[in-house]
């Protein structure tokens, strides 16, 4: 298991998200499929940011990467904020026209379009939300590869 | 994330590389407002070298789209990455921002 832990803050992202990519590059995990992880997490980290800290800069997220069954790569944000509601999070309506989208929204839609299972718990003090992630590679497979 | 800016006939061209996400959309965001109070209103954005979108930018797109529309102007995307595409087309976005193949294609249409 890796761990990393920083403030819940935008300024942590980098070094977050740097965390992550890392974790999937060494589960063997492809580009593309470490890009999808990246968007994933980056919009898990600003919902804790915003959720679950939305008045404190004092606050912490904590992110821990392990091997799960087979090859896939297990990923747990946690973080001693308010509760947040994660599944009543982002339910937009992708196929409404322009003047009736709702500005923003679409975080939780796109870790669901990413991540092969996500659950969420409360225990003790603690938000815990966890990705079950497959490596995907059927589809990259399907991509020719770029000469020289 | 950079930003480059050149006319082309009516539009803007401004092109982005990088990544925009939560920390850089907001300033990809304050750069096109700033054009838009010099008097620009039609924008194409070339994402030729935009490797990662997030919502956040998504949302600073559909924005600036909205604000466009109103003020009787244009946001056009062109040159998109597969990856970032896929966001695209995924969030449905695709279908509410007008996409092009190239930068030609965009400011000709």
């Amino acid at each position: 298991m890796k761990d990393i832990h920083r403030p819940a803050i935008l300024e942590s992202l980098e070094d977050l998200m740097t965390f992550v990519a890392e974790c999937a590059e060494a589960r063997g995990f492809r580009p593309k499929r470490i890009q999808e992880i990246q968007l994933a997490t980056e919009e898990a980290l600003v919902n804790i940011f915003n959720y679950a800290y939305p008045e404190n800069r004092d606050g912490e997220v904590r992110i821990e990467c392990t091997p799960g069954e087979e090859n896939h790569l297990v990923i747990e944000f946690r973080d001693k904020g308010i509760p947040y509601r994660f599944k009543d999070l982002g339910k937009p309506d992708v196929s409404a026209p322009m003047a009736e989208r709702e500005i923003g929204g679409l975080g939780i839609f796109l870790i669901r379009k990413m991540v092969d299972n996500v659950q969420f718990r409360r225990e003790d003090d603690e938000n815990i939300l966890t990705f079950i992630l497959q490596p995907r590679d059927q589809e990259d497979d399907a991509e020719p590869q770029q000469p020289g | 994330m950079e930003m480059t800016n050149r006319k082309e006939g009516e539009a803007l061209v401004m092109s982005v590389k990088g990544r925009m996400d939560a920390v850089t959309a907001p300033e990809f965001e304050k750069a096109v407002q700033g054009l838009m109070g010099e008097g620009e209103i039609s924008f194409v954005i070339d994402l030729a070298d935009l490797d990662y979108i997030s919502s956040a930018g998504l949302r600073s797109i559909l924005a600036l789209a909205k604000k466009l529309k109103t003020a009787d102007g244009s946001l056009r995307l062109a040159a998109l990455q597969d990856t970032v595409k896929e966001v695209f087309d995924i969030s449905g976005f695709s279908s509410i921002i007008p996409i092009s193949d190239s930068v030609e294609a965009a400011c000709s249409s």
